[in-house]
């Protein structure tokens, strides 16, 4: 088989997912033994329109960026979101709990208007074309990323859990950080990051996305259990993007 | 000479963000000459508006990828300002020390990954795995090492878990702050055969000169080649420090057309920020490596030749390393504390209070200022940020018009190549920069 051409494009965001493809350090060599990296603007300087695999981060907050990205997906055989920005909207999506033409003005104040400053409502990768594959996270799993692309290499389906980040953090023995007056989100986000959060002593924040199924019976009784209430576990949930899945919590 | 020409340059590759480049020349006179910022605005200081100070820092790690320990250090600085929360001696030695492992890796990055190429006459760092791969491993090496010391006392490389207000959630053990001593003593052959290698080329770093406004973070209590603490100076004002509360004042931010970042000037049309800032101010208190590095380079105080910025960077990272071996010693001798979120201290700094405060981190491209104001339930009224890119996007430009006339008789390709090595050599972070705003704070 030839090596996939794979081209990788930014979006709304902060580059933090490539710089995790960096991260790879000594396997990132290797990985492009295996691949045809065609296009990455923040490493390369090649371009080119002909792609087999298309690496999207970001999240689509203009018109042109919207025309844009229905280009590449035209041009690609198969379309990956990388990152919370590009799979829910990430951080990006906090703007549109605010009037638009007030978040302009806050930001630009009187220059607000000038047509380069322009903003929409931020939207993820898939409210704008078919995604194949997404990567979660904030920023993603270095080896998650692998994983997937080696599962594709293989014509192989990723798998990604679909349990909470507790069974993660509990297989490692960490105390519960609820019982230390934190406001975790644990019980309802997908896991597959390895609890790296809680294991630091940092609330799960929600960067990976609910889980399809949240239990949110179990999450209330938790909450209640420790004398919280539910509009504060609401403040913490909307931080990665409020339309990122199903819950009642 | 050209009569005519025409580039553009758009989306220059190999830097942080979205940036162009544009120049036309008609019947030998420059019509237009351009760096422009294209990058999707992402409006942080709007979004951040009635969040919790405890989620503040999630929120503007976000900001950038690179450089999101310094964005979150910023922010918590600011906010611990704001509301009044003290940090542990012990906290603040090991949030520096979580900055150093920041700065070398965005150095290296920059380095090796982004500009490297640029000497090599290579479009990017994958061709020269075959052509150098001594060279290339090492860079790698030394960036992995940078991570992996992020990692250890950030929880994640990048967007770090570790920074709360008041503190830290925990901290390394002190067996894994000598095995990180000891990695850190290991990669100081690699560190010099980096050098070795950037100093081959070096003769291929353009002779350019334009004198500007260097402006930084200095520290004099007690004099230290300072990231994290102190005020703004600049070289322009012989040494004095201007308090951070009066970063408005210094960094006189306004909207160009031609770039959805603003720009920002002090006391001339445009200043600078960055490695060669902090070295142009504080030269004298880098460490003994790090000033014989600079000495092989021919790199001096008041060097006014921006492409020597990735020099700067390379001087820093000696420093970087050798003054970490030397705060590690001092954390082990005093001995470790467990001040951990889950060591029962809750609130380490006391009762929290409304109010607005500012902090200053220099981030490995520049000083960056974030601004918060919160209400007495410690929500968030209004915030800023200035970011060190921003304030060199009008130097850029300056620089720009200095450059071309005088390489106007080199070949397209050449000229083009020039202007993009000059835009990299500023290691520019342009997503970074499409945040600031003029707000109005409650009074």
């Amino acid at each position: 088989m030839d090596r996939p051409r794979v081209a990788i494009f930014d979006f709304a965001c902060c580059e933090g997912c490539q710089l995790q493809i960096v991260n790879l350090e000594e396997e990132l060599l290797d990985l492009v033994d295996s691949i045809d990296v065609v296009e990455w603007r923040e490493a390369m300087t090649e371009t080119s329109h002909e792609y087999d695999i298309a690496l999207i981060e970001g999240s689509i907050t203009r018109a042109e960026d919207e025309k844009r990205l229905e280009v590449i997906r035209t041009r690609a055989k198969t379309l990956i979101a990388f990152g919370a920005c590009a799979t829910m909207g990430g951080v990006n999506m906090l703007k549109n709990n605010f009037d638009l033409a007030d978040v302009k003005k806050c930001v630009y104040g009187k220059s607000a208007n000038m047509p380069h400053l322009d903003t929409m409502e931020t939207k993820p990768v898939d409210a704008v074309v078919k995604v194949d594959y997404k990567i979660h996270g904030c920023p993603i799993d270095k080896n998650e990323f692998t994983y997937v692309v080696r599962c594709l290499l293989m014509g192989k389906k990723p798998e990604i859990p679909e349990f909470p980040v507790c069974v993660e953090c509990k297989a490692k023995g960490n105390p519960c950080l609820w019982d230390y007056g934190q406001v975790c989100l644990g019980p309802i986000i997908r896991a597959g990051c390895g609890s790296r959060c809680p294991s630091s002593g940092f609330r799960c924040f929600s960067c990976r996305g609910y889980i399809d199924n949240p239990n949110t019976t179990a999450a209330k009784d938790v909450i209640e259990k420790h004398g919280l209430s539910v509009e504060m576990l609401k403040s913490k949930m909307v931080l990665f993007g409020t339309g990122q899945g199903p819950t009642n919590a | 000479m050209h009569d005519n020409l025409n580039i553009n340059v758009h989306h220059i590759t190999r830097v942080e963000g979205h940036g162009n480049i544009v120049v036309n020349i008609n019947s030998g006179k420059i019509e237009k000459l351009q760096w422009q910022v294209p990058e999707a605005p992402r409006f942080f200081e709007a979004m951040v508006r009635g969040h919790n100070f405890q989620d503040i820092q999630i929120i503007v790690s976000r900001i950038c990828g690179i450089c999101s320990i310094t964005h979150s250090l910023a922010a918590t600085k600011a906010i611990e300002s704001a509301i009044g929360l003290k940090v542990s001696e012990q906290a603040d030695i090991v949030r520096i020390l979580m900055l150093y492992a920041e700065q070398l890796q965005s150095h290296v990055l920059h380095i090796g990954y982004l500009a490297a190429p640029d000497f090599f006459g290579a479009p990017s760092v994958v061709p020269l795995v075959a052509r150098a791969p001594d060279v290339v491993k090492t860079i790698v090496k030394v960036h992995r090492t940078a991570n992996e010391w992020a990692n250890l006392i950030g929880g994640r490389p990048t967007h770090p878990v570790t920074i709360i207000p008041g503190g830290l959630t925990r901290v390394p053990t002190a067996k894994q702050f000598k095995q990180l001593q000891q990695t850190l003593k290991d990669i100081i052959p690699d560190a010099k055969r980096i050098a070795e290698a950037v100093l081959s080329i070096a003769g291929n770093i353009p002779n350019f000169e334009r004198p500007t406004e260097y402006v930084s973070l200095k520290q004099t209590e007690p004099p230290t080649y300072t990231f994290y603490h102190g005020g703004i100076t600049s070289t322009d004002i012989k040494g004095a420090v201007v308090p951070i509360e009066k970063w408005h004042e210094t960094a006189n931010e306004y909207v160009v057309e031609q770039s959805t970042a603003k720009w920002a000037k002090w006391h001339r049309d445009a200043y600078a920020v960055g490695a060669l800032a902090r070295f142009n101010n504080n030269y004298e208190l880098l460490s003994p490596m790090a000033k014989d590095a600079a000495k092989t380079f021919g790199l001096v105080k008041g060097c006014c030749n921006p492409f020597m910025n990735t020099v700067a960077q390379l001087v820093e990272c000696f420093h970087i390393i050798e003054t970490t071996i030397g705060m590690i010693d001092g954390l082990l001798t005093k001995g470790l504390k467990d001040e951990s979120c889950l060591s029962g201290v809750r609130n380490p700094g006391g009762s929290i209070k409304a109010g607005r405060g500012a902090g200053a981190v220099e981030a490995p491209r520049g000083i960056l200022f974030h601004e918060y104001e919160f209400d007495k339930k410690g929500n968030c009224v209004a915030a800023d940020m200035c970011i060190p890119t921003n304030q060199n996007h009008a130097n850029i430009q300056k620089d720009f018009e200095k450059l071309l006339p005088e390489i106007l008789d080199q070949s397209q390709n050449d000229i083009r190549l020039k202007l993009e090595m000059l835009v990299r050599s500023y290691d520019p972070c342009i997503s970074c920069s499409t945040h600031f705003l003029d707000v109005k704070f409650v009074k």
